[in-house]
């Protein structure tokens, strides 16, 4: 047969180029990955820094200089030309992230990782993420066409720069998973910001709460989670005047709790993201300058959440993080003002008990039935056929939980109120804050900002230092929404907001200085209702007692207080552990572990290892001590750390301490000192027959995982950093300070920052991580606060953005 | 000339040639042709092409990522289980292309024997 060998290899031939063209599993198609003119090998460079390039749309020159860091500092001719080199500029080095986050926020996974990724993408779309950018999207259409112009620009500079690349040029995340770059959109700018708003705003108990109380009764309840706890250091200084607030608290309607059994939730954001930021006034500052500090605490991710950038037109210049998909910079500073956020956690979701009609068209409202609406969402899969999941939407907002998902119940659902969902105009808040001169402009900036609810500092070369409380905020009646609550009553409705100028705000402070650390907003003294919904009660007090500490503060304080790592949460219950716990029965290894924690000062640095004996300790003490919450058929709200030592050291033969599983006695507090150093202890010593120590550093080994699942390759381990969750040095395992900014307001102003990262997105620049041993070492950057477009020495390299010729 | 050289000369140049226009498989399409066209015998039919674009491919990637002191060919090596080695990688790469062009010229030479046999 003459034809048998030739068709023989042309199968092998076919099969071959078939091999190495398409992605098997976790494996890259190698052919298309490894060949020198095309693949990975291509992004072994780092990104060009000089010469011209030309983009369509630009009315004139745009110079960027960029320094050591790789910080470009873009000026521009007018807001316009600087909005298109903003989007240019982030995708140039962070194209592949800003697509990916948007990716992610609009629950489209599944498109790249295949049906693995559909639960995730279901949960997306069902919390209303692509709803709430299309709410945003409508609002700046119809109120604000100014920004939207400029978030158009935007995404023109990005599409400038996804235009401008071959197939070889694509950063390596596509070629590693096969894909390409596709058109960027006004709507992804919003999705990204729906993306912060989720991570910030997105956690709420009230289903777990609901089952809590229901298993556990009213009285136990809010002994574990009272509204306040018996101290409080609120943002807002307690001794603040109310009397001006004449809109008085929604008055409480006598609505019943719907007391369901609630199995499964949809994932939360991490519970640590948080911040810290604080200013002194010039009065209490070492130079007479107010100085200003933020660092706000996230996941550690390659590449960083942040990206830092100087934007600067002939009216304003700013500098600062900004976050790469949205526009302008988000916690920095111009030449008149510096401002920063954290978190202002507050219970802005509520979810409503949903009761259908028989063909789930209608919903009872009232005694009467209102239309459902449909939101179709199309979810694509990679290598299977699209999944259609149909939302229904109530006049509170999305079902999220019904007989489709994570619930059996076929004629009810729980609808989600957010206001995330609201369509607010936040991207305004910072082009308005980038331009801002002094506290009234921060002011009318702040009132575009919704949501997720932030603590801005602000601090001025006029002398002035503030924070606003900012966020769109129900006036909710008391006890309103802790729970799940009947959706066919119109009096669980949210039936109006805070006025915003009723925001617990407090400028200039007698006490010289202002702060946040996540903790509650207000003292019960402020009149509207607010209970604890997971608030900070450890950094906040670290932070306030620094700043009474002395009288005037220099930058070098500020740093310190960055890098604080005093663990006040060990410090208030080791020595009562200690003094309680009876040690007869100690062995003499276990005796060792008890003098080491014995000696330890609460610190929790690097070589210590009290850190981890606390850690395992009191880990161990937690469970111990709530196993009644461990269910399997329940979700279960988890008490908080503060209530949980509060009630270990004040009532500690309550009915709690008791451990289910050992039937034939009752245990007391400090039974359970003692059977979890134990259970510490055995553990501990485990862990230094493995690894030689248990010292901090590497018992914690933080790391900053890449964005792709952490992929270990591009992905820094073993980070040699103290610090810990309820530290003023935030820094746990792969969360913590994501960014550290200290400003002092001289004019011009002078700053530091330094983030966990690098200013490239490739993983082939050195670029990529060159930030991390510094800020592990608690050190910083100049920012070099251009003033001119004139080059100065701490330029390396200058590439000008030029306006397409043939247009 | 030796064929072998001759064979071995114009593939490299043809996979050169073609990348500036098509993708990866280019060097499967220069095997092909330098086959089709300088006709090899025994083990050489695949292990010339095979050399050629080894070196070519190896030599290439060696050269751009040396330049970068091998920051990425080190993680991508780690990436695809190869011990975080780059010069694994370099040669990994080679034996990708080697082995696609190899293979593509053996089919090379069958279709070039169809045509002899034919004519």
């Amino acid at each position: 047969m003459k034809y048998t060998k030739p068709i023989l290899s042309l199968i092998a031939t076919i099969g071959i180029f078939y091999v190495f063209n398409t992605k098997l599993g976790a494996l890259p198609p190698l052919g298309k990955f490894l060949n020198p003119s095309s693949g990975i090998w291509q992004n072994e460079t780092d990104e060009t820094i000089s010469g011209e390039v030309s983009i369509p749309g630009l009315s004139e020159e745009v110079i960027v200089h960029y320094d050591a860091q790789l910080i470009p500092h873009v000026f521009a001719q007018n807001n316009h030309d600087l909005y298109k080199a903003q989007g240019y500029l982030t995708a140039k080095h962070r194209l592949w992230q800003i697509e990916f986050q948007t990716y992610a926020s609009a629950g489209r996974l599944a498109e790249l990782f295949g049906e693995a990724a559909l639960d995730y993408d279901r949960t997306e779309r069902r919390r209303g993420m692509g709803y709430g950018a299309d709410q945003a999207m409508a609002y700046m259409e119809k109120y604000d066409t100014e920004t939207l112009e400029y978030v158009k620009d935007y995404a023109a500079g990005v599409n400038a720069y996804i235009n401008q690349l071959n197939p070889e040029d694509y950063p390596v995340e596509y070629k590693l998973l096969d894909y390409t770059p596709e058109e960027w959109t006004p709507k992804k700018t919003a999705l990204l910001l729906m993306y912060m708003t989720k991570m910030l705003a997105g956690g709420d108990d009230d289903l777990e709460y609901t089952n809590t109380l229901r298993m556990i009764g009213k009285e136990n309840f809010d002994l574990l989670f009272p509204d306040f706890f018996d101290q409080t250091d609120p943002v807002i200084p307690s001794e603040t005047d109310w009397s001006f607030i004449d809109v008085p608290q929604t008055p409480f309607p006598a609505s019943q709790v719907v007391l369901d059994t609630i199995k499964e939730t949809i994932s939360k954001p991490h519970p640590d993201n948080g911040s810290n930021n604080w200013a002194v006034s010039g009065a209490r500052s070492a130079t007479g300058n107010p100085i200003l500090a933020n660092d706000p605490h996230l996941g550690l991710n390659l590449p960083s959440i942040w990206f830092v950038m100087q934007l600067s037109t002939p009216e304003y210049n700013a500098f600062g993080a900004t976050i790469p998909g949205a526009l302008g910079v988000i916690s920095g500073f111009n030449q008149h003002i510096a401002w920063g956020e954290t978190n202002a956690t507050r219970d802005v979701i509520d979810w409503y008990k949903i009761e259908f009609n028989e063909d789930r068209s209608k919903y009872r409202f009232e005694g009467a039935w209102k239309d459902v609406r449909v939101r179709v969402e199309e979810i694509k899969i990679k290598g299977a056929e699209s999944y259609i999941d149909s939302v229904l939407y109530t006049h509170h907002g999305p079902v999220v939980y019904e007989k489709n998902f994570k619930s059996d119940s076929e004629w009810s659902g729980y609808a989600m109120k957010w206001v995330g969902h609201e369509g607010g105009n936040n991207q305004k808040t910072f082009l308005e804050l980038n331009k801002a001169k002094n506290y009234d402009e921060y002011t009318s900036a702040l009132k575009y900002w919704n949501a997720p609810a932030q603590n801005f500092v602000f601090a001025s070369t006029e002398g002035d230092i503030a924070l606003w409380i900012q966020g769109k905020f129900p006036n909710k009646w008391e006890g309103q929404g802790k729970f799940l609550m009947d959706g066919s009553k119109a009096e669980n409705d949210w039936q109006s907001y805070i006025p915003q100028e009723y925001n617990a705000h407090t400028k200039n402070p007698v006490r010289g200085f202002v702060s946040s650390a996540n903790q509650h907003p207000v003292n019960e003294d402020y009149p509207y209702y607010v209970f604890n919904d997971g608030y900070e009660t450890y950094r906040n007090r670290v932070i306030n007692d620094f700043f009474k500490s002395k009288e005037r503060f220099s930058v070098d304080d500020f740093k310190a207080l960055h890098n604080n790592n005093h663990n006040l949460k060990a410090a208030e219950l080791v020595p009562f552990m200690l003094a309680q716990m009876d040690t007869s029965s100690l062995t003499e290894e276990e005796q060792a572990i008890y003098n080491e924690i014995k000696a330890w000062e609460f610190n929790n640095d690097i070589e210590e290892v009290g850190p981890a004996i606390w850690r395992q300790w009191y880990g161990r003490l937690y469970n111990m001590l709530w196993d009644e919450f461990d269910s399997e058929e329940t979700a279960m709200a988890s008490p908080y750390t503060y209530q949980t030592i509060y009630l270990l050291k004040n009532h500690g033969t309550h009915a709690f301490m008791d451990v289910i599983e050992t039937e034939d006695r009752v245990e007391t507090a400090n039974d359970l000192f003692l059977m979890a150093f134990k259970a510490a202890a055995e553990r501990l010593l485990e862990i230094k027959a493995e690894k030689g120590d248990y010292k901090w550093a590497n018992y914690k080994g933080t790391y900053a995982g890449h964005l792709l699942q952490g992929l270990p390759a591009f992905s820094r381990f073993d980070i040699p950093i103290g610090g810990d969750r309820n530290i003023v040095n935030a820094t746990s395992e792969n969360h913590g300070p994501s960014w550290r900014m200290i400003v002092e307001m001289s004019s011009p102003p002078t700053a530091l920052g330094i983030y966990p990262g690098g200013q490239s997105g490739n993983p082939g620049s050195k670029y990529y991580d060159d930030f991390i041993d510094d800020w592990a070492a608690g050190e910083y950057h100049s920012l070099n606060f251009l003033q001119s477009n004139e080059t100065t020495e701490a330029i390396i390299g200058t590439q000008t953005l030029k306006p397409s010729s043939n247009e | 000339m030796n064929k072998n050289i001759i064979n071995f000369i114009a593939t490299v140049v043809l996979a050169a040639v073609l990348g500036l226009f098509l993708p990866w498989w280019g060097v499967m399409v220069a095997a092909f042709a330098s086959s089709l066209f300088i006709p090899l015998k025994g083990a050489s039919v695949f292990g010339t092409p095979f050399a050629a674009v080894f070196l070519y491919w190896s030599v290439y990637s060696f050269v751009l990522s040396s330049a970068n002191e091998f920051t990425l060919a080190a993680k991508i090596s780690e990436l695809l289980k190869l011990g975080g080695n780059p010069y694994v990688l370099v040669a990994m790469a080679g034996i990708i292309g080697g082995f696609a062009a190899g293979i593509a010229a053996v089919f090379g030479r069958q279709i070039a024997q169809l045509r002899s046999v034919g004519a």
